[in-house]
């Protein structure tokens, strides 16, 4: 624990390239770059064969069907060997029924999980938390989100943010608090006073004022 | 490996890139994922393997299917 507390550790960070990465996973050796032109959301998990994970890779493969009809692929990752993701998928698709659809890296060497920085230490010196990394199609990252060991991911808010960040892309818009897709978007704040102006006047816009602008896409 | 086993033959999705590749002549990792149906990670990462395997080879930035590859779907 003090060799980790004492280490720098450089963690990536949004609006940076995402660290590229060649893995062992359960569909074979994979590259970050064999993701390019698709959006990725890299998650981790602390280990197979636990019950919060098992709930998480069920939710995951449930959600997949709709992430890749928003051209987002799906890519797990734990410190267990190949084995042990190919023996607990199997499990898993034996016991509930689910197919786990998408790669899961075998990251026993900890490269990935260190350059993404998805072991903390004070959560557990030997695991990885539970990451959530969104990675666009040009391979930037967009989101991170850490989870604890014992908190379950929520499904709809990774769909959400996705559903978010490419309504932004595609519009030059933001999106407030709770959006979902369908509701008004924020228009970006003028940033002139002749902008501020015009913008309360702009038609179409429901204003709260200059600064806080909305309208329906 | 995705599209070889351990014995050196293709998988079933090895096999239909393969195929693929023997039906459409030159062809870009896009256009097989895109004829197979197969993501196209998975496309990337198996041409990688079948290049090493010289089942497939490249030509500037699109893949052929080799004598080999030919031989090993017939």
């Amino acid at each position: 624990m003090e060799e980790y507390q004492t280490k720098p550790v450089s963690l990536p960070r949004l609006g940076e390239k995402a660290p590229d990465f060649d893995a062992l996973t359960t569909h074979g050796k994979l590259k970050l770059d064999d993701f390019k032109g698709s959006w990725l959301v890299l998650f981790s998990h602390p280990a197979d064969f636990t019950p919060v994970c098992t709930t998480e890779f069920i939710a995951f493969a449930e959600i997949y069907p709709n992430l890749q009809k928003r051209g987002v692929e799906l890519l797990g990752l734990s410190v267990d060997s190949l084995s042990s993701h190919i023996a607990w998928a199997r499990n898993v698709e034996e016991k509930t029924g689910v197919k786990i659809p998408f790669p899961i890296i075998a990251d026993l060497s900890k490269e990935v999980s260190l350059a993404y920085g998805m072991v903390h230490p004070g959560q557990s010196k030997t695991e990885t938390v539970r990451c959530v990394f969104i990675i666009d199609d040009k391979q930037i990252i967009r989101t991170i989100l850490y989870y604890p060991l014992s908190t379950g991911r929520n499904m709809q808010e990774i769909l959400r943010i996705v559903d978010a960040l490419q309504t932004t892309d595609a519009n030059g818009v933001a999106t407030p608090a709770n959006w979902n897709p369908g509701d008004k978007v924020i228009v970006p704040a003028p940033n002139t006073q002749e902008g501020a102006e015009e913008r309360v006047k702009q038609p179409g816009y429901e204003c709260v004022d200059w600064y806080l602008c909305k309208k329906q896409l | 490996m995705p599209c070889i086993n351990p014995e050196g033959k293709p998988t079933e999705t090895g096999k239909k890139v393969l195929q693929a590749l023997r039906d459409n002549g030159l062809c870009s990792a896009e256009k097989v994922a895109e004829t197979t149906g197969v993501a196209l990670f998975r496309v990337r990462s198996g041409l990688r393997d079948m290049i090493e395997a010289e089942l497939v080879e490249m030509v500037e930035d699109k893949y052929n299917i080799t004598e080999k590859g030919i031989k090993l779907i017939e």
